[in-house]
């Protein structure tokens, strides 16, 4: 008896819920997903997976351009391995994005603190500040290219008539000088980011909770310790994994301003692998240098990971 | 020191009602200015330089820059427009700046289109393993280009597109459709689903609510999404780099690198007017889009 009622019930519903095979693909939610899903997934397999893969099996090839190269094994590696050029690259890279990046820390941390207390004009302050992040770096490295030309730098000019230094420094000729030149302008351009992120941090934290802590005698030291660096941490360490991912795989200030010169002292990985794939030919090679910098980044990604984990921050940040 | 602070909270009116100003009137004014005005303005002050140098150097004559000792460096008493006319008419500048912006309007848009349905689809549709694929989708934002340009230049070799603005076009969104399909989830979740069940009981398809309801709800996201993205094109630089190599076909970044650096000891005003020319409409775009930028960047931090 119960066996016929869900029967009749089976019977009765497909003349209504049948939907036709077409309806089905267009309006069926599974397929319907699909369909949305297609653009996106079509464009990151053929743009963004396929050549992923592909560079790591290139690295493994003696490819040279206008020739699919064959497979050689560790090779490339291994000549790596012994090239102190890609050692120095590695050096620098690492010099460049540790320095870099603790400093754009603190700076952009110490703005995004000081834009947080009540100013005037503070959304035009807030607008200002992030206008080396706006204009494009190659075009704000020019900018610094000028700046630290080795006869008409206006920095030199500058501290020569204020009597600290008698010559030109020769920014960007001299190994020691270049990469710091180099890591300034990086802070330059990567201060911004970190700072407006922060300071959009910073306003979720409650002043009541200042508030309470100051009645209970506590120093302003003390209040940022233990109430602001707590509540900000899952947003330091989310931005943080940002500015270090792409301060690491930085290439475009670098080319703007010294080409990785002088005699490769500022040479990053990036900047190398594009040198030796892209204008010695050698695509093996270079793939080589490319793959090498993805352990690094997937300890940054591992720890961009841990961040998100700590508190749901789901929307994305930014290029830097 | 505990009793005078608890004292002043009770006092100030001021306390109450405005919360923005947080602690503030605990410092005096000669506190504030140490602390507070005299760092910000040397930081604004560095950040804010490089662009003065940058149009300054732009309108100066010649002469006058490379002598610095018999004219004030940091000042021009007579302007000149010789290094735009020069930029704009005997050069292929306005040529570099179409690309450019044809290259980045293309781009932009094919991302927001791809991304809005993906975003939609992930929020919305929850379809079986709609996590995962979000989670692929943010990872895919953390892969940067500079692991991708060496494999890419011979996928794009392989296709036919080599030297041409559609590489660019169809290879941008892959940076593009991660960072606003991240973002237009977000402003998706926060559209009230009641309106979404309204409009399915009244009989509108998936897609008529998607266009209908969700997206005029979600145009600031949209325009977010847009700005940041079109900024980010302009931006980009290794892959117009590898890509393209015809003079004619380059991106304003690119061409500036390449073409303009030549042995000339004039060349620094012709330089940076074409960095400042190549920087206005983005700057231009910002000023009138601020909050939506900060809003691209900081995402739903603010919650």
């Amino acid at each position: 008896m119960a066996d016929t009622a869900i029967e009749i019930g089976r019977m009765k519903a497909p003349p209504r819920k049948e939907p036709s095979a077409w309806s089905r693909l267009v309006s069926g939610r599974g397929w319907l997903s699909f369909w949305y899903m297609m653009p996106t997934a079509v464009i990151l397999i053929l743009f963004l997976g396929y050549p992923l893969i592909l560079g790591v099996w290139l690295s493994f090839t003696d490819a040279k351009i206008g020739r699919p190269g064959a497979f050689i094994g560790l090779e490339n590696f291994e000549w790596l391995w012994g090239d102190d050029v890609f050692w120095l690259s590695v050096f620098n890279t690492l010099l460049y994005t540790i320095v870099a990046s603790t400093i754009k820390f603190a700076v952009g941390l110490y703005l995004a603190l000081l834009l947080n207390k009540h100013l005037p004009f503070k959304a035009m302050f807030r607008a200002i500040v992030l206008v080396p992040f706006i204009v494009p770096t190659v075009l704000s490295a020019i900018a610094f290219w000028w700046l630290y030309d080795a006869q008409f730098s206006i920095i030199s000019w500058t501290l020569e008539k204020l009597g600290l230094i008698t010559a030109n420094i020769n920014f960007l000729g001299d190994p020691w000088n270049a990469r710091w030149s180099t890591i300034f302008a990086n802070i330059w351009r990567g201060v911004p980011f970190v700072a407006i992120t922060l300071l959009a941090g910073l306003q979720t934290v409650s002043p009541a909770l200042h508030e309470a802590a100051t009645l209970d005698g506590a120093t302003s030291w003390q209040r940022f310790r233990h109430i602001t660096y707590p509540l900000l941490t899952p947003i330091i360490a989310v931005v943080m994994t940002f500015s270090v991912l792409f301060t690491f795989t930085d290439f475009q200030l670098i080319w703007a301003l010294t080409r990785g010169g002088p005699v490769n002292a500022t040479h990053l990985m990036a900047t190398l692998s594009y040198q030796r794939a892209i204008i010695a030919g050698q695509l093996g090679e270079g793939s080589a240098i490319a793959t090498a910098m993805i352990p690094f980044l997937l300890a940054a990604v591992g720890i961009a990971w841990y961040g998100l984990q700590t508190r749901k921050w789901q929307q994305g940040g930014s290029n830097d | 020191m505990t009793d005078i602070d608890a004292g002043a909270l009770i006092k100030d009116p001021q306390a109450k009602a405005d919360h923005s100003e947080g602690m503030g009137y605990l410092e005096s004014l000669p506190r504030r200015i140490v602390t507070t005005y005299i760092p910000l303005a040397l930081i604004v002050f560095v950040l804010l330089f490089p662009f003065y140098w940058m149009a300054l150097t732009s309108v100066k004559p010649d002469e006058q820059l490379i002598d610095m000792n018999s004219f004030n460096p940091f000042w021009t008493t007579d302007p000149t427009f010789k290094h735009f006319y020069k930029l704009l008419f005997e050069s292929s500048y306005p040529r570099w700046l179409w690309n450019t912006m044809l290259i980045a309007t293309c781009a932009t848009f094919i991302s927001l289109f791809a991304s809005v349905l993906a975003a939609y689809a992930i929020v919305r549709l929850r379809f079986k393993g709609a996590e995962a694929i979000g989670a692929l989708i943010f990872l895919a934002y953390l892969v940067p280009p500079s692991i991708l340009f060496i494999p890419l230049a011979t996928v794009i070799y392989n296709y036919g597109l080599f030297d041409s603005p559609i590489a660019l076009i169809l290879v941008y969104p892959t940076f593009l459709i991660p960072f606003s399909t991240w973002l237009l989830m977000g402003y998706f979740k926060t559209i009230p689903y009641e309106l979404e069940e309204c409009a399915l009981i009244d009989g509108a398809s998936r897609t008529q609510i998607l266009f209908k309801i969700v997206l005029p709800l979600a145009v600031p996201g949209m325009i977010s999404a847009f700005i940041f993205s079109f900024t980010l094109c302009w931006n980009e630089f290794i892959y117009a780099l590898t890509f393209l190599s015809s003079t004619a076909n380059k991106t304003v970044p690119v061409a500036i690198v390449n073409e303009f650096v030549d042995g000339d000891i004039y060349r620094w005003g012709s330089l940076m007017a074409g960095a400042l020319f190549g920087s206005l409409p983005l700057v231009i775009l910002y000023s009138f889009f601020v909050e939506y930028y900060v809003s691209a960047m900081t995402g739903a931090v603010k919650e």
